[in-house]
């Protein structure tokens, strides 16, 4: 049949409207029928790896009776997604970010949640809460904590008669009596270790990445030799490259290619599941005389959008799932993916995380855990640091000068945020 | 751009309406009418190309170049005005620096090699008496694969780093140890994996170029050639295959550095990680990414990389075009 041009246009019109109608309809409510009071407020996540998550999220924003919540489940690289959708008013209303960066707290990105957690701040972890607060306000609310750790394979260390690394030089032994031909010693991701490490040998030193005072954290010698000793790593070939999959997935460790691997509390599930009591965990280990355990906190957080045009009820929407509602919060930290919750009075009486590695675990998150970005370190600092540490790690570049570089960029950054303050 | 009723005085068959006026096929009593037709039609189906390319191409040019004068840290619409602040910034920052250079090795790696293989190919391909239409299909083909697929397949299955990769079995057919081909910088292993991946993808393409430019090479050369005693293979090829390619070559180089400035899919595939981007093999649109949309999110500083980087490309295709005498017409 031939088709005019006017049918045509009047076809593509039909169907754009249609496509329209259809992405409209797209977003999962978590709502049988609607027909809910309140408004509509759109919340995002990341994608969690973990089964059962997303229906769990779903599940929560459907009980909520005082607004319309659409969940949205975004694939990909999250940070860039959300970074650009708080430029507009189109973005989320609520979201979790695994900041909120300095900048745009001082950018006026996201609103003050401060009155929302006033009479709970105590218990909440504090390890986690820290890099949420500036200036006394606190911008987002916690609602997990993501310990990173060291998982061994009991058996193949006890086959190559090593013990587990209680210092930096016993890992760097370990883990090249571990490398045989088809196996590697250590796993501390793709590119050698500088992203999934960042801070961490810092911390191992004694040292951290911003101090207290709000000052370079590594401008300090202690730093270039813990630094320098991890290209011995790397020499030595005792690290597993190139895998299919990086750190954060467990299943490098889990098809045996390498003995030793650094992961997060969140995959313990999984090893245990797969490799039984064959597996131990540990910090990551201490260098030097200042030297103690290092363990790396994250929190993924509930902001809320300074340019959503329901604040005030999205306020109260995050008040309810990530303060009030605490058998949503036991049940996302433990009962998918495997994490710390965010509230002490949890974490306690949390059964699951009572014994065997996963009390391990809490135990040292404890007693060393730190934030693993500080809420000063911007992601310039993150990255002039980063290509430092991937120089030193690969190349055994100079530690010396390679950290006189990223300790000038981050003094910068420091007096440049403190500035726009 | 020109109105549509313009290019047809380049066609042949028209000229016999074209005696009729400016519009052929009409009769000539309708003009002004028609004329007013035509202008509209002309709007219709430019219009919205126009508007696209005003809105979606120049506007944001104009407010990259705007932003980049600003301190713009989380913001399209800044107040803290900082002169050039961000050029010099950008200019002293010895990463973006390094990206440049890591851009240009890859050009003068990436376009020599295309360029070569993609030509071989065509001579291969064109002397071939049977199954020639199969063959070029089979080396066009990559051509619509995308770059992410193509990105994925390179550093998943082929150059994985541990044993049961496609190359690290190979090589541990003979004995040799598995190689980390994305993680190696010594040798630099990686860029082995950049450049075939985008020599698989782009070589088929730009020999059906090849092809069409050796189909009208006229046969009389090569006739004309032997009776002077020319050789064929190297020595006709030489004198008569590759100056008559001379205007697909300039095209297809053009092309090829164009392709490589906008270098950003196989890089960015192979190489990043959730947390960021190593220090090697990061071309600049890598950084600027990093610098712009990333949690940085400093796009003052990230425009100003933009606008540094539209003028290296200006002047270097500027420069190509006088080289190469582009545009210029054929005698």
């Amino acid at each position: 049949m031939p088709i005019s041009r006017r049918q045509l246009m009047a076809g593509g019109a039909g169907l754009a409207l249609t496509g329209a109608l259809g992405s409209a309809c797209g977003s999962n409510t978590g709502r049988g029928g609607g027909g809910s009071s309140g408004p509509r407020l759109s919340q995002w996540y990341h994608q969690y790896g973990e089964a059962g998550t997303r229906q769990a999220v779903v599940r929560y924003a459907a009980a909520y009776e005082k607004a319309d919540v659409r969940i949205e489940w975004r694939p990909g690289n999250y940070d860039q997604q959300t970074a650009a959708a708080l430029l507009t008013s189109s973005g989320p209303d609520v979201f979790e970010v695994s900041g909120p960066t300095l900048d745009q707290i001082q950018g006026g990105q996201v609103v003050d949640l401060t009155d929302l957690i006033e009479d709970v701040k105590d218990d909440f972890s504090q390890v986690v809460l820290a890099p949420k607060t500036h200036d006394g306000r606190v911008w987002g609310i916690p609602q997990l904590v993501d310990t990173q750790l060291l998982y061994y394979r009991k058996s193949m260390l006890r086959d190559a008669g090593v013990r587990p690394p209680g210092s930096l030089d016993e890992l760097i032994d370990a883990a090249r009596k571990l490398t045989t031909g088809k196996v590697k010693g250590l796993f501390l991701g793709n590119d050698g270790g500088a992203s999934a490490l960042d801070g961490t040998p810092l911390y191992a030193a004694g040292l951290s990445l911003v101090t207290d005072r709000g000052e370079v954290g590594f401008d300090d010698p202690a730093a270039a030799r813990t630094l320098g000793k991890l290209h011995r790593l790397y020499a030595d070939k005792s690290l597993l490259l190139g895998a299919p999959t990086d750190w954060a997935d467990p299943s490098a460790f889990l098809q045996g290619l390498t003995a030793m691997q650094w992961s997060g509390l969140w995959a313990l599930p999984r090893i245990r599941k797969e490799l039984g009591d064959d597996f131990g965990v540990l910090p990551f280990p201490p260098d030097g005389p200042a030297g103690r355990p290092a363990v790396p906190v994250g929190a993924w957080t509930a902001a809320v959008s300074a340019r959503s045009e329901h604040r005030e009820a999205a306020k109260a929407f995050v008040k309810w799932l990530w303060i009030d509602r605490t058998d949503h919060q036991e049940d996302f930290a433990l009962s998918y993916g495997f994490h710390i919750p965010a509230r002490n009075s949890l974490a306690a009486k949390a059964d699951r995380l009572g014994q065997g590695p996963a009390a391990e675990v809490v135990r040292f998150t404890k007693e060393h855990g730190g934030a693993a970005q500080p809420l000063l370190w911007t992601p310039p600092s993150r990255t002039a640091y980063q290509d430092a540490l991937n120089r030193v790690i690969k190349g055994g570049a100079d530690p010396e000068a390679e950290l006189r570089a990223a300790v000038r960029k981050a003094g910068a950054e420091l007096r440049r945020v403190r500035k726009r303050a | 751009m020109s109105a549509p009723g313009t290019t047809r005085r380049k066609s042949p068959g028209r000229r016999p309406g074209a005696r009729l006026g400016r519009h052929p096929g009409k009769r000539p009593g309708k003009r002004p009418g028609k004329q007013r037709n035509r202008a509209f039609w002309f709007w219709t189906f430019v219009g919205p190309f126009v508007a696209g390319l005003a809105l979606f191409t120049y506007v944001p040019l104009a407010w990259s170049v705007y932003l980049s004068l600003f301190d713009a840290h989380n913001t399209v619409s800044p107040t803290d005005f900082v002169g050039l602040g961000n050029y010099t910034a950008m200019l002293g920052d010895p990463a973006f620096r390094s990206s440049l250079v890591t851009f240009a090795v890859f050009t003068a790696f990436i376009v020599p090699a295309t360029y070569a293989l993609s030509l071989g190919l065509a001579l291969a391909v064109n002397r071939l008496r049977f199954a020639q239409a199969f063959f070029r299909s089979v080396f066009f083909l990559p051509a619509a694969c995308s770059y992410v697929v193509a990105a994925m397949v390179w550093k998943l299955s082929v150059f994985n780093g541990v044993r049961f990769g496609l190359a690290n079995t190979v090589l541990g057919w003979f004995g040799a140890e598995p190689v980390a081909w994305l993680a190696s910088t010594d040798p630099p292993w990686y860029w082995l994996v950049i450049v075939t991946v985008r020599l698989w993808l782009q070589a088929g393409f730009y020999m059906v170029l090849f092809l069409a430019g050796l189909q009208r090479v006229p046969v009389r050369l090569y006739e004309a050639a032997a009776l002077d005693g020319a050789r064929p293979g190297w020595q006709t090829f030489r004198h008569i295959t590759f100056p008559a390619l001379r205007a697909t070559s300039v095209a297809v180089v053009l092309l090829l550095v164009v392709g490589a400035f906008q270098a950003f899919d196989e890089f960015y595939n192979l190489l990043s990680d959730s947390r960021g981007y190593p220090p090697y093999a990061r071309p600049p649109l890598v950084y600027l990414y990093y610098t712009a949309l990333g949690q940085g999110q400093d796009l003052g500083l990230g425009s100003a990389g933009a606008v540094i980087l539209a003028l290296i490309i200006a002047v270097v295709t500027v420069v190509q075009a006088r080289v190469s005498g582009l545009g210029r017409k054929e005698e």
